[in-house]
């Protein structure tokens, strides 16, 4: 029952996708205006959808790959429009939403039963899960941000200018604004990670282990970051290395996420 | 009623002619009212920019009104008349309209697009209405023309880009930095050309200006004229480890500025970004230092490169500009249509009601025989008639208000029925 939302609610994505893509070439109000208000309408309906999960299982739908998926598009879905009111850069949606749209796809297909709630393990799999989505939320904005600076940097480097160029957010900005979200995906990822080595330390025996591919996965990905974050507070790394760098971690983030759920031999797998 | 505009353009006259009869704005007030007081001027505006001298104005009497305006600016601005009158054009009815509309919206502009013509039409419309100077024609006019300008910012593109070398740095640095708040600029060199570029950067305000020159004491002068401070050109070294602009105008032969010095200077700032104006010629800074990551260097070739590739977008919204103007155009002449024919048909419907209350009045009073029901049957005929007889003549007079002898067919209406003198 709660799939009816979910799936109107990727109509509405789809919606607005395309509004914030027509808006990189055509800037109308009412263009503007359809966007933000199907994105809107589509969070609205994607919270009822997973509130709706939340009451049918009786646990937060953090469980099967599909609510992970879900929670993950749900979550940046949120950070991005509450940037939106508060920046008024509606060109960030055109980079976002994608993405945004592409998660909320992929739950749509994949199988939506996990293995039943026999299986279901302690509330700490809630956290590390949740944590860790919030997490990859918050750094899939600053991959979007990232893209968004080396594609203008680019732009005034080679000094071809096509209209994308002046309506792109300054660089100034967008590195800021990349620098704020690693500054709130960085803790989140981390204790995400904490939470599950605890978890796997209490169920396994042990904090790490170097055999499961996801849990390899994880910690080069925190590493990147954990570099990325180090670079820019002490080397003074910005702009467009800083913004490459995000886009690798992105990149890494993403497969250990989807490897979780392809590779179901590993011990840390939705299953 | 006739709406008419006289003047001269940056496209008609040369600015020698312009800046004769250009009247200033504390003036404009006294002359708007010698303007209406003892002419067929009803009401009237005037707009004097550095590019333009138009009146405005409603009268009518049009050909005394034509006659009439070239004396009276001849006169206020002691100019002879010979010297302009070639130079004038007249515009009346819709084409006055039209260009109404265009002017504030920048279509008729030198610089498509510019943005001091809305401010320039809004203030002169102030004026006129202080000098009490105008009516409903024009005061709607104007506040339908002046938001229909803003419009025209906001839905197309005429107004976004750059079209002079100033500009185009501005806007980039704007790519760079966001809004130039609280940002510094060094400008290296004191010369013409440094200043007009400087005073441009610094036009938005809330930035700071930094001058040096080898000459100390020109670099003092253009600090002191543009209110920022000067520095010894051996000290540039050290501000440009603040500065966020660097705007390059010197006289020098050589490079002032090498690709392993900015390479330095971009480690000692960590990496925060700098963008770099080397308007010189021959160029001050080495090119080569673009490919430095966080800085951007353009010379003056680029920004002209710049500028160029906008104009073909300017042209282009113009074209959209034109077609907002249009519908605005079209609204206005409507209303304006709704002003002189409604009255006249209203008018006419109250004379026709008033014969047939007296004729009404006086058939009834013969026949008291009449039950109510049989009273009632005669009311409703007078109204039939009056009804039926009314419906052909107002909508043709509507029809025809919209072409060019509109107006002829109310002042004929007007006057075979004896409705009160021809507007």
């Amino acid at each position: 029952m709660d799939l009816v939302f979910f799936y109107a609610a990727l109509i509405l994505y789809l919606g607005g996708t395309g509004g914030y893509l027509v808006l990189l070439f055509v800037q109308r109000a009412h263009i503007s205006a359809f966007a933000t208000a199907s994105t809107l309408g589509g969070l609205s309906l994607h919270t009822v959808a997973i509130l709706a999960r939340l009451y049918l299982t009786g646990r937060p739908p953090l469980a099967t790959v599909y609510e992970a998926l879900s929670f993950f598009a749900w979550a940046t879905a949120l950070v991005y429009l509450f940037l939106e009111f508060r920046f008024q850069k509606k060109l960030m949606g055109s980079f976002v939403l994608p993405i945004v749209l592409l998660f909320t796809f992929i739950a749509a297909v994949v199988p939506k039963e996990g293995v039943g709630p026999d299986r279901v393990p302690g509330a700490w799999i809630w956290l590390h899960v949740g944590l860790v989505f919030l997490g990859t939320a918050a750094f899939a904005l600053t991959f979007c941000v990232g893209l968004m600076y080396l594609i203008q940097e680019r732009l005034l480097k080679s000094k071809r200018l096509s209209p994308v160029l002046f309506r792109l957010p300054a660089l100034e900005f967008l590195d800021r604004l990349a620098y704020k979200t690693l500054a709130i995906g960085f803790p989140l990822l981390t204790a995400g990670l904490i939470v599950g080595a605890v978890q796997a330390h209490a169920r396994w025996g042990s904090y790490f282990s170097s055999w499961d591919p996801t849990q390899v996965l994880s910690v080069i990905t925190w590493l990147i970051y954990a570099m990325l974050l180090q670079a820019r507070l002490t080397a003074g790394w910005r702009g467009r290395k800083a913004a490459i760098l995000s886009i690798i971690g992105f990149g890494a983030l993403v497969m250990t996420v989807l490897g979780v759920n392809v590779m179901s031999r590993g011990l840390t797998a939705f299953h | 009623m006739h709406i008419l505009t006289i003047g001269l353009s940056h496209k008609t006259a040369p600015v020698e002619i312009r800046e004769r009869l250009h009247i200033p704005e504390g003036e404009l007030g006294s002359v708007l009212a010698r303007f209406v007081t003892n002419s067929p001027l009803r009401e009237c505006l005037l707009l004097s920019t550095c590019n333009r001298v138009e009146v405005y104005g409603v009268s009518d009497d049009l050909e005394e009104a034509e006659r009439l305006i070239p004396e009276r600016l001849a006169k206020e601005t002691a100019t002879p008349l010979d010297l302009f009158r070639d130079r004038l054009y007249t515009l009346t009815a819709e084409a006055a309209v039209r260009h109404a509309f265009k002017v504030p919206a920048s279509l008729d502009s030198m610089v498509l697009g510019e943005s001091q013509i809305l401010g320039q039409v809004k203030e002169a419309y102030q004026a006129a209405l202080r000098a009490e100077a105008t009516g409903p024609v024009l005061n709607t006019l104007m506040e339908r023309a002046l938001s229909a300008a803003k419009k025209v910012r906001t839905e197309t593109g005429i107004g976004e880009s750059p079209v002079s070398v100033p500009s185009a740095a501005i806007g980039l640095a704007k790519r760079i930095f966001g809004d130039l708040q609280g940002r510094t600029i060094l400008v290296l060199g004191a010369g013409k050309m440094s200043e007009l570029a400087a005073k441009q950067l610094i036009a938005d305000g809330g930035s700071s200006l930094i001058v040096s020159n080898r000459n100390f004491e020109r670099a003092i002068e253009l600090a002191e004229r543009l209110q920022g401070r000067a520095i010894r050109f051996d000290r540039i070294h050290e501000e440009m480890l603040t500065a966020d602009i660097v705007l390059c105008s010197t006289a020098a032969p050589h490079y002032l500025l090498r690709q392993a010095d900015l390479q330095e200077l971009i480690w000692q700032r960590r990496n925060r970004p700098i963008f770099l104006i080397d308007i010189a010629v021959p160029r001050n800074i080495d090119p080569a230092a673009n490919q430095i990551d966080n800085v951007y260097l353009y010379d003056i070739d680029d920004l002209e490169g710049v500028v160029a590739a906008h104009r073909a977008d300017r042209a282009r919204e113009a074209d959209r500009a034109a077609l907002i103007i249009e519908r605005e155009v079209v609204g206005y002449l409507r209303w304006l249509q709704n002003l002189e024919v409604v009255p006249t048909i209203v008018t006419l419907r109250e004379r026709l009601e008033t014969i047939r209350e007296a004729e009404l009045t006086r058939a009834l009073a013969r026949l008291p025989q009449l039950s109510h029901e049989e009273q009632e049957v005669i009311r409703a005929m007078s109204r039939a008639i009056i009804n039926k007889v009314l419906h052909q003549p107002t909508t043709e007079l509507k029809r025809q208000w919209a072409h060019r002898d509109g107006r002829l067919y109310v002042n004929v209406l007007r006057r075979l029925f004896g409705l009160q003198d021809e507007r």
